[in-house]
Formats: structure tokens, C-alpha cells, sequence
């Protein structure tokens, strides 16, 4: 699973970082989505598809 | 056959109005009738109300929409101009240059490094309601001032001053306000915050507010829009959670030993109670860009779409069992924050806010009960955010 994040369409819900914290940050200036791994390990993969369905703005995908 | 209209009429106190789960049974969207004769759309289904929330071509302005109820008639479209800075009835990207200004101060990393100034002023609240013994309006003494202190403390609007923008944002979301009442008190409250404003100007503050100033980027129209949205919402919002939610805890006793007992149930504990208890009680609205198909019926350009969140919160094909309050169920995906590019700017700090209250005070006071019967407790039926008016507690 690769991760991809798209800052300028991200409104800095936050959803992404409250759901997997261990893959997604926020930026401390906008807000917006930070990645923090972009391959997420394999027992993250289910709560990573959950962040990507909880994302208000179609920030965040994955391939 | 009469004409549908907007259903606020609620049977019973935590379920939404008989009327719109009927029409949820029925479809997911309903042409409705506005109040000024305009036939726009009910939506009470979960995927087209979160179609219509994402969809790019449905825009928040307030001088498209037609207004759902007749208080809002002139309200919602000739006298209440959105201030500038008001980004939540703005449309991308003039929103967008709004709402990055200020995301950065809401991060779930923020909101943590709050925690602990929130816990000390719950338990200070906790405190004084030990002091005085019950029975007290758990309002008064809990529900608002919590959020009310952190969104001003955040802000750097002094608590002391409290007293009328309190009373003055109750108006402007009440559903009975008379349009002349919510333009005085908006007028009350838009020439306190540009006082407040002048004087950070000369006193500059290490606060949200003060931090806006000195970023140079807005004039003081657009500072005391942005204040005034974060001020009425941190108000009304929170503080109705959790009123409501402690009412709807206390008639559910086992689900308010599960929050009080177990700390590994508050964070979806609170997820549910959001779900369930979907404190909007009018909207979202959206009006059509351009004609736009959501779930399979066609919504003109120029037409209104009201959605009923409370009963979309419930649709059994998203949320199985959905009536039952459980703090157990996977309840992520609410709408109750929103979706789309609007979705609750404060929701981290309302859920840390939550988090901690909820079970700070089930702990505290263990015998916490009602202190009056169920059915008299005021419910805010006649409000846009719902909850109780009052909660008379004692323990």
C-alpha cells in the first residue's frame, strides 16, 4: 500500500492524525497533512483505508 | 396532500422528528418546500446527505440559499450580511485563505498540549459544584463554562466579560429570534469584539487573536468575523454536548457505568454520543452551482437542499441498529461535524474537551441522577443546535 496526500486540497481536519497517529501528522504552520510513512507497515494497512473513508477534503488516497 | 416542510418537531427527546425517520424509510431525499415558496430538497439518507457535503458544486452562501423556516426568511438573506472573515457560509478559495490561517492552532498535536489546562478547569468546575451540594443546573455549573473558558482563554476574549455575548449568541441560534433581536445582537456582539480587537492592537497578546493580529494578514472586519464564528461556535456547540449527553448517559444507566468505568470506551464513547445525539437541529443547508445528481435524482442549479443530520446519523444502512445509543459501536463516520471542505474546523479540541469532561465527572460523583423526572427537563427544540435548556442534578 502506498499513501498519497495532497496539501492543497487537505482543510487540516485532522481526521487522518487522530485515526492512524502513527502514519499521519499535521503540519505545525497550516495544519495540513504530513506523512509520516508512505508505505504503512501491513497492521496498519485497515485503519489507514479507515482515515483515507474519514477524510472530509479527498486529501489522502492510496494505491 | 399538504406540502412537506422542514421537520423539527421531535416526539421524543433524544430521537430525531417521527416525520423525517419516515421519510428516511421512504428516500433518501424529498423535494421540500421553502419558506418563501421555493421547492428545494429534504435530505435524510447517510449517503447523499455526505454527497452533498463533499460535492464541490454546492456553495454555503447565505444570499443563495432560500430559507428553510420563516424565522430565517429575512435572517438568512437580505439583513444578515456575512461579516467578512465569516469563512463558514464562504465558498473555496475564498474560504480556503480563511481556514488556513487558522488550522494550524486545531491540530490533534495542539489540542493534546491543551489537555491538561482542560482537565484543571473541569475540575475546577467539579470543585465548586462539590462546594455548593446539589441539586444544580448542570448547565450552568458544567456544560458552559467548560468550553466557554477554553474558547476564551484560546481566543484571549476575557471570561469576565462573558456574561453578554453568552446571552447574545443564545439569541442568534435561537429558531424564534425575531430578525431586528438577532441583528441587534449581532451589532452587540460585532462592536465588543472590535473593542477587544483595538486593544490587542495596542496591547499585543500571545493568544489566537493576538497571533492573527500579528500575522498582518487581515483588517479588523475580517479579525472580528473570524472571532465572532469561533466565539458563538465554541459556545453553543460543546456546552450542548455536554448537557445532552450527560441527560442521555443518566436514562441509559448502563451505558453511563460503561463511560464512567472503563476508559478504554470514552474516546468511541464519545464518537457514539455524537452520533446519536446530532445536536443540529436545522441543517446544513447548500444551494446547486450547477445541476448536480445525488443519488440518482437531479438538483437543479439554484435549488436549496436542507439536510437533517440528526436523522442521517441514524440510517440503519450505515449505522445498523442506529436508534440504540452504544458506546461500543464503531460510530466513526458521523456527520455530525460536517463533511466536505467546511467539516468542524474545532472538532479536536470539542472531542478533547468531551473526552476528559464526560468521565471526570461520572467519576467525581458517582451517584449523579436527575433531579428532576426525565420529562421535565426543557429540551432546545426551539433552538438550531439542540440539547437541554436546563439539567436540574444532584448526587
Amino acid at each position: 500500500m502506498e499513501i498519497k496526500a495532497d496539501t492543497t486540497v487537505c482543510i487540516g481536519a485532522g481526521m487522518c492524525a487522530l485515526t492512524v497517529p502513527a502514519v499521519f501528522d499535521q503540519s505545525e504552520e497550516e495544519g495540513t497533512v504530513l506523512l509520516l510513512q508512505q508505505v504503512p507497515p501491513e497492521d496498519l494497512e485497515d485503519a489507514v483505508r479507515r482515515a483515507v473513508t474519514l477524510c472530509p477534503s479527498g486529501a489522502i488516497s492510496i494505491a | 396532500m399538504s406540502e412537506l416542510t422542514y421537520p423539527t418537531l421531535r416526539q421524543r427527546p433524544l430521537d430525531p422528528p417521527d416525520e423525517a425517520i419516515r421519510l428516511r424509510e421512504q428516500a433518501p431525499m424529498h423535494r421540500m418546500t421553502y419558506a418563501d415558496g421555493h421547492v428545494g430538497w429534504l435530505v435524510t439518507g447517510y449517503a447523499a446527505a455526505r454527497a452533498v457535503l463533499a460535492h464541490p458544486d454546492f456553495s454555503t452562501r447565505p444570499e443563495l440559499m432560500h430559507p428553510p423556516i420563516p424565522a430565517r426568511r429575512l435572517v438568512e438573506r437580505d439583513q444578515f450580511k456575512v461579516p467578512p472573515g465569516f469563512f463558514l457560509r464562504m465558498d473555496a478559495p475564498e474560504h480556503t485563505k480563511y481556514r488556513k490561517l487558522l488550522t494550524g492552532q486545531f491540530t490533534v498535536r495542539r489540542m493534546k498540549l491543551l489537555e491538561p489546562r482542560i482537565a484543571e478547569i473541569t475540575e475546577a468546575c467539579l470543585d465548586e459544584m462539590a462546594a455548593a451540594g446539589g441539586p444544580v443546573d448542570l448547565v450552568q455549573a458544567f456544560a458552559l463554562p467548560i468550553p466557554s473558558l477554553v474558547i476564551c482563554e484560546l481566543l484571549g476574549v476575557p471570561y469576565e466579560d462573558r456574561a453578554q455575548f453568552q446571552e447574545d449568541s443564545k439569541l442568534l441560534v435561537s429558531l424564534e429570534t425575531k430578525v431586528e433581536e438577532a441583528v441587534a445582537a449581532l451589532g452587540r456582539v460585532m462592536a465588543y469584539l472590535y473593542g477587544l480587537i483595538a486593544r490587542k492592537r495596542a496591547e499585543p497578546a500571545d493568544d489566537l487573536l493576538g497571533g492573527l493580529i500579528e500575522g498582518g494578514e487581515l483588517n479588523d472586519d475580517e479579525l472580528a468575523g473570524i472571532a465572532f464564528l469561533l466565539l458563538v461556535a465554541g459556545h453553543e456547540t460543546t456546552a450542548n454536548m455536554l448537557g445532552l449527553g450527560t441527560y442521555a448517559l443518566l436514562t441509559n444507566p448502563a451505558q453511563l457505568a460503561a463511560m464512567r468505568d472503563d476508559p478504554a470506551v470514552v474516546d468511541n464513547g464519545v464518537e457514539e454520543l455524537l452520533r446519536y445525539l446530532t445536536i443540529i437541529h436545522l441543517g446544513p443547508f447548500r444551494t446547486a452551482l450547477t445541476d448536480v445528481e445525488i443519488d440518482g435524482n437531479l438538483v437543479k442549479k439554484g435549488e436549496t437542499v436542507a439536510i437533517h443530520l440528526p436523522t442521517a446519523n441514524r440510517d440503519p444502512s450505515r449505522f445498523a441498529g442506529g436508534d440504540e445509543l452504544d458506546l461500543a459501536r464503531p460510530a466513526g463516520g458521523h456527520l455530525t461535524f460536517g463533511h466536505g471542505i467546511h467539516q468542524c474546523l474545532g472538532q479536536q479540541l470539542a472531542r478533547a474537551e468531551m473526552r476528559l469532561a464526560y468521565p471526570a465527572l461520572l467519576r467525581r460523583f458517582p451517584g449523579l441522577r436527575l433531579a428532576v423526572t426525565p420529562e421535565e427537563v426543557p429540551m432546545r427544540s426551539d433552538m438550531t443546535i439542540y440539547g437541554v435548556h436546563r439539567l436540574p442534578v444532584t448526587w
